[in-house]
Order: C-alpha cells, then sequence, then structure tokens
C-alpha cells in the first residue's frame, strides 16, 4: 500500500493547481462562516430628519428631560446619516444610501410631556421582503433601545418626585425654592397635634386624616418600588447546564476549522478514488487473476485502497486544520495547552470524514462528478449542524438532529469543540461516534466499489 | 504441480458463462490457449467479447465455469483473494504462469511519467526486481527515450504501448490485450502488432480481441467467434474464411455470421 500512497502524494504534488484550490477554498469558506458567526451585525445605515428645537426638554411634573437623552441612545443605535427634510429622507432611501430614515417630528416633545398622547417617530424604509424584514428588526430594536432609555430617564424623575412627596424636601416651581412637608411626616405631625387637642369632633378628624395620611405614606413607598420594578419587569439570570461558558469567537474558530476538515477530506478522499475509475486504473489495481509472484490475489485490495485514500486524505486535512487552529491561536486565547486533545479531536473526525470521502467517491467515476457529489453532501451538513434547537418547528429539528447523527460532522464539531472550548459533550463520547461513523461509511464504501468498472 | 508439461494450455477456459441480471452475457465458452500462440476474439457488438477478456483477467468472476492458469484455478463462486495450497505456492523461477491483461482503455496515471508508471505496477505486482522489468519494457515498446514524460502528453498510440507494457511487466504466460487497436492510426497499429509478433516469438501466449476482423485474419493464427455470448467458432482464419464462403475475410465472417443464425 505504501507505493500507491506515494504514488497519491506523487500525483498530488503535481497537481499544484487541485492542491492549491482544495486547501485554499475550503479554508477560505470556513474563515468566511467563521467571520459571518463571530462578528455581530453591522449597525444600519439611517437617515435621521430631527425636526425638533435644539435644546427641547421633556417637562414631567417639575422635572425636564432632554429630549437629547432619547435621539442619543436612537442614534447611537444605527450609523446616523442626518438629513434636513423628510424628502432628503426619502432620497436617500430610494437611492440606497441608508436603508431607512426616521424621522422625529417637532411635537414630540409636546405629546410626551403631555402624559396622555404617546410620541411618535415615522419610519421610511424600502427594499425586498427580506431587506424590509431586516430593516424593521435592526430600526424595531433600535426604537426599543431608545424608548427603554428614555422610559428610564422618566422613571428617574418620577421617583424623585415621589420621593420628594413622600419625604418632604425643597421643590423648586418656576425658579422659586420652597419648603414642601412629606407624606410621611404629616401623620406624626397630625398625631401629636390630635393629642393637644380636646376629646371631640375636630380631635376624630384630626386621627382620621392622621390615618389616612399613614396610610398614603406607606402605599406611596410601595408605589416608588413598583414604578421601579415595572420599568423593566424582568431581568435574566443565567444558568449553563452543560461545560463551561463558549465566547462566539471561540466557537466561531472551531467552526471555521471543522469545515475546512471536512471540505478538504472528503473532497480530497472522494477525489482520489474517484481518480482511479477516471483512469481506468481501478480495474487493474483489484482484478484477481491467477499470477505468477500473486496467484489469485489483487494487486491492492478493495479494503487497501479505500483505507490507503481515506488515510491520506485524512492526513492532509488534519495537518491543515491544526495548522488552522495553531494560528488562531495566536490571535484568539485559546488553551494551546490541550493541543493533544485538539489532535485526538481532529484525528477522529478527519478519519470519519475520509471514510465518507471514499463512500462518495466509490459512487462516482469521475473526479468532477465525485467533488460536486462531495459539496453536495458536505455543505448541507455543516448548515444543519449550526441550526439551534427551538429556532424551528420541533420535527423538523428531529429531522436535522437524525441527519447530523448519521454524518459525522456535527459530531466532529462537537468533539473539536469539547476539546478547544471545553464544551459539552465531552471529547470521548464524540469521538466514540466518529469511529464508529467512519466503520460504517468504510463499510458503505466497500459496497459502492464493487463494480471494477 | 508448478511446471508446464509439454503441450499443457497455458491459459484455459471451462465452460465460462456470464450473467448480468436476467441477461446472459457469455454462455458455455471453453478453449485452451498454449504457449506462443496468437489468438484473436472476434464478434459483433455485443458479442462478449471484452466480458471474456473481463472473466480471463480475473476483473469480472464468472457466473459458471472456470478459468485455468498452468496449475493455478479460478472457479465460479470462489471467493476472491481465497488461495488454494498450489495457488499459494510460488512458482520456480523461470515458469511464465501469470495472466498479463491490457484493458481496452489504457489504465494509466496521466500525471506520472512513463516510467514511474512502469515502475509502480512492477512493484505492485511484486517483481523481483523492478528497475530490471522497467528498463525492458522501455526497450521491448521502444519508449526508452519517452520515459520521463508524462503520460498525459503522449498520443493515443504511446499510451496503447504503456498500457500492453504494464500488462508484460511481470513476463506472463499469456497476455489479454482488449481491442489494443482501436484508437490506433495505420502506423501505429502496424507497430502494434510487429510488438505482439515479437512477444508471441518469445512464447508468450496473446488473446486479443478486436472489431477489425481484418486484423484477426492478418495477426492471429487462430480465431474465436463470439456472438450474442455463444462461441460460433474456434480454428485458423482460413478455416473460417472457407466456412464463411471463402473470398475477402470481412465479408466471409459476415457470412459466417449470418448462416449461423440459420436455424439448422
Amino acid at each position: 500500500m505504501r507505493w500507491l500512497l506515494a504514488k497519491d502524494l506523487r500525483i498530488l504534488a503535481r497537481s499544484r493547481l487541485l492542491v492549491g484550490v482544495l486547501v485554499v477554498y475550503p479554508v477560505a469558506i470556513a474563515l468566511l462562516i467563521g467571520f459571518a458567526i463571530s462578528r455581530s451585525p453591522a449597525k444600519p445605515r439611517v437617515a435621521i430628519v430631527d425636526e425638533t428645537p435644539p435644546g427641547a426638554t421633556i417637562e414631567l411634573g417639575g422635572s425636564r428631560v432632554g429630549v437629547s437623552e432619547y435621539t442619543d441612545e436612537l442614534f447611537g443605535q444605527v450609523q446616523v446619516v442626518r438629513v434636513p427634510t423628510r424628502a432628503a429622507a426619502v432620497a436617500k432611501v430610494s437611492s440606497g444610501d441608508a436603508i431607512a430614515a426616521i424621522v422625529i417630528p417637532p411635537d414630540i416633545v409636546a405629546k410626551i410631556s403631555s402624559g396622555v398622547s404617546q410620541g411618535e417617530v415615522e419610519v421610511i424604509y424600502n427594499g425586498d421582503a427580506l431587506q424590509q424584514s431586516i430593516v424593521r428588526s435592526s430600526i424595531d430594536s433600535a426604537l426599543a433601545q431608545a424608548n427603554l432609555a428614555l422610559s428610564r430617564q422618566i422613571k428617574s424623575v418620577a421617583v424623585r418626585d415621589m420621593g420628594l412627596l413622600l419625604a418632604g424636601g425643597q421643590l423648586g416651581v418656576l425658579g422659586a425654592s420652597q419648603e414642601i412637608i412629606g407624606l410621611a411626616h404629616i401623620a406624626p405631625t397630625l398625631r401629636g397635634v390630635a393629642a393637644r387637642t380636646p376629646p371631640g369632633a375636630d380631635r376624630a378628624t384630626l386621627t382620621r386624616i392622621a390615618g389616612f395620611a399613614a396610610f398614603a405614606a406607606r402605599n406611596l413607598g410601595i408605589a416608588k418600588d413598583v414604578l421601579t420594578t415595572v420599568s423593566q419587569p424582568i431581568a435574566a439570570r443565567s444558568t449553563l447546564l452543560h461545560g463551561r461558558r463558549t465566547p462566539l469567537s471561540d466557537f466561531a474558530v472551531v467552526v471555521a476549522v471543522s469545515i475546512s476538515l471536512m471540505l478538504l477530506c472528503v473532497l480530497l478522499a472522494a477525489g482520489g478514488i474517484a481518480l482511479e475509475r477516471e483512469e481506468h486504473t481501478l480495474a487493474r489495481l483489484i482484478r484477481r487473476a491467477p499470477g505468477a509472484t500473486r496467484p489469485a490475489r489483487a494487486l491492492v485490495s478493495r479494503e487497501q485502497l479505500l483505507a490507503g485514500k481515506a488515510l491520506l486524505a485524512a492526513g492532509a486535512a488534519f495537518l491543515v486544520a491544526l495548522a488552522m487552529l495553531l494560528g488562531v491561536s495566536a490571535f484568539v486565547a485559546l488553551q494551546a495547552s490541550r493541543v493533544g486533545v485538539w489532535a485526538l479531536a481532529l484525528a477522529a473526525g478527519a478519519l470519519a470524514f475520509g471514510a465518507l470521502g471514499v463512500a462518495i467517491g466509490a459512487l462516482a467515476r469521475e473526479v468532477r462528478a465525485a467533488s460536486l457529489l462531495g459539496f453536495l453532501v458536505v455543505l448541507p451538513l455543516a448548515f444543519l449542524a449550526l441550526v439551534p434547537s427551538g429556532s424551528i418547528a420541533g420535527g423538523l429539528y428531529a429531522a436535522i438532529e437524525v441527519i447530523s447523527f448519521v454524518f459525522p460532522y456535527k459530531s466532529a464539531l462537537q468533539a473539536l469543540d469539547a476539546a478547544v472550548n471545553g464544551s459539552s459533550p465531552g471529547v470521548a463520547i464524540s469521538i466514540v461516534h466518529l469511529l464508529g461513523l467512519t466503520l460504517l461509511f468504510g463499510a458503505l464504501a466497500r459496497v459502492g466499489l464493487r463494480s471494477a468498472e | 504441480m508448478s511446471a508446464l508439461a509439454p503441450g499443457q494450455a497455458v491459459l484455459s477456459a471451462h465452460g465460462l458463462g456470464k450473467r448480468f441480471g436476467s441477461r446472459v452475457a457469455l454462455r458455455d465458452v471453453s478453449f485452451d490457449a498454449h504457449a506462443g500462440e496468437r489468438i484473436a476474439v472476434i464478434g459483433p457488438n455485443g458479442a462478449g467479447k471484452t466480458t471474456l477478456l473481463s472473466i480471463l483477467a480475473g476483473v469480472e468472476r464468472p457466473s459458471e465455469g472456470a478459468v485455468q492458469c498452468g496449475s493455478h484455478e479460478q472457479e465460479a463462486g470462489a471467493a476472491h483473494g481465497a488461495r488454494s495450497p498450489l495457488a499459494a505456492r510460488r512458482p520456480e523461477r523461470g515458469l511464465r504462469l501469470a495472466i498479463g491483461w491490457a484493458p481496452q482503455e489504457p489504465a494509466l496515471y496521466s500525471k506520472l511519467s512513463v516510467a514511474e508508471n512502469l515502475r509502480l505496477f512492477a512493484r505492485l505486482e511484486g517483481v523481483a526486481d523492478p528497475e530490471a522489468a522497467v528498463a525492458r519494457m522501455l526497450e521491448q515498446s521502444g519508449l526508452g527515450e519517452r520515459s520521463d514524460e508524462r503520460v498525459e502528453r503522449l498520443s493515443g498510440g504511446n499510451r496503447q504501448r504503456v498500457n500492453v507494457a504494464i500488462s508484460l511487466l511481470c513476463d506472463p504466460g499469456a497476455v489479454l490485450l482488449d481491442e489494443p487497436s482501436s484508437a490506433l492510426d495505420p502506423g501505429q497499429r502496424e507497430r502494434l502488432w510487429g510488438f505482439v509478433g515479437r512477444l508471441a516469438s518469445r512464447g508468450t501466449c496473446v488473446v486479443f480481441s478486436t472489431h477489425i476482423v481484418a486484423e484477426a485474419a492478418s495477426f492471429a493464427e487462430r480465431v474465436l467467434v463470439l456472438d450474442r455470448g455463444d462461441l460460433r467458432f474456434d480454428g485458423a482464419p482460413a478455416e473460417l474464411a472457407a466456412r464463411g464462403g471463402g473470398g475477402d475475410f470481412e465479408a466471409a465472417f459476415v457470412s459466417f455470421l449470418a448462416a449461423s443464425e440459420q436455424p439448422a
């Protein structure tokens, strides 16, 4: 078998363009996918028409909240393109220079200050259904963030005023400062007065008013807490069931490397087997004719041929993937001390992908057909493995789980994720699964290679 | 037995049959081939020529019958790779019991040079001295000057020469050539048949299939005529010509086939 391996290496060395494409293409695809996963979406470019007067404030009770509290938050969520008029904003959206426009009308201050009507901004957008969906989602998110910021400001003012009502203090009205008594002080004060008042109707009235003031003070205190709760009713506390929390960038590295490993391995193995058919050498290698030196034996058994091709592909892909991981570890904080575990996970994945590759190659008669078939099989596997549970219907996800179980990509991803990031399930389970799949696809390849021509 | 007795066949087919599903490709074909014989297998398209050669070469397993090569026999239904005690015994030095096979399409690695292809198959065949075998085949095939040239740059004729040369690396007692001249121009055909003639003169049995029946008359001393899987004739070309009414060999061959199709 060593002569066959040496022959394959020599052929690979003489097919520099093919090798270049086989290495560069998966790595480029993997890096693109990894980049897409690890990067947050860019801020949408939005035209803003701010028709509010400069320095406008929303008046609530005796306090003022600057409109800039709202607009700054809104502007922070998007890439702002300031335009003077609504018409200019429409022109920006129509030309595609901005994906949407937001018009903040001059009466927004008055409406919010009125306390009875809702402020309103206008959103102008364009594009096909997909773009509309993205724009709506982005703008809604930005508006929600801005609303939340404004709500926090209003709550803060309201809580401060309620505190003043409760505890008393200095209240500024129209520039003049005035000392007010708080609700909390009214009840004890009235009770003192009532105690000094002779028994009778006046004393009873004072006692009743003191009781009401005490009741009002208690409930105003509760109202302050309620207001705080209502402004942000639910806060999230996270519990991770298995493994450790994996940063998205680290996971993106694992995705990128595992996709490279799969593409390179499957294409090399499939192409290697298909090449033997394309060159018509398969029959010459595996024919079993009585001979002078090897009676009734093939030059190479089918099993040897498949194993050789799978091992060569696995070895080459393993080296590329390990180099990728080591290279990336210079930029992303990966635990390089676990390189042995990385290698184990990569090797198991490479073997399974090699077996899948020879199974695909055994079905094809030409290298091009094998490559096409390889792409058709493995690319969907990568995308399916990345579909998160709960993002699609339960039945469909169950079907995806079955597909991911019988093909090696998801297990290889999990093994590598566990090796690199310490995520769950552990490396051992995934490796055992991958070895099982190696045997399965090896057997399928043997069946597929039954025919020599 | 590990040596060929005088008159013993180098290659024997015993009642060979082959079915692909319900279709019968070959039916009860038997013949013996002896050292130095040049045997042409001819017949119309679909007659079973390639199937017969594939079975003899060990690429296909027969549905019925057996192939015997000197002392080694491969029977229908026998597990591929199983070695009988006789087969397991290595032949003595100088005995030529192997079967060489050159498929219709040259089976070569186009990215490798002529010498690298020969060397690879010599090693895989377990030839005792691969370099000597490569040198011998380069000389016999006349490709010595192009030994370092990649196969992908060779003409169809030269590829076919390398293809045949590989089949002769282990110095076989019999060589099977499947339509060796089909892709060659007249000059290349002349050189090929000259090469085949020299092989036979050195004692190698050459069994070749061809759809150019005139080649059978010119270069074979014995003709097997297959038609729809049946062996219709086994004899000298002159005898076939006589049976077909004499004259032009091709016309006689067509007449013979037409006559053999008519009910007796």
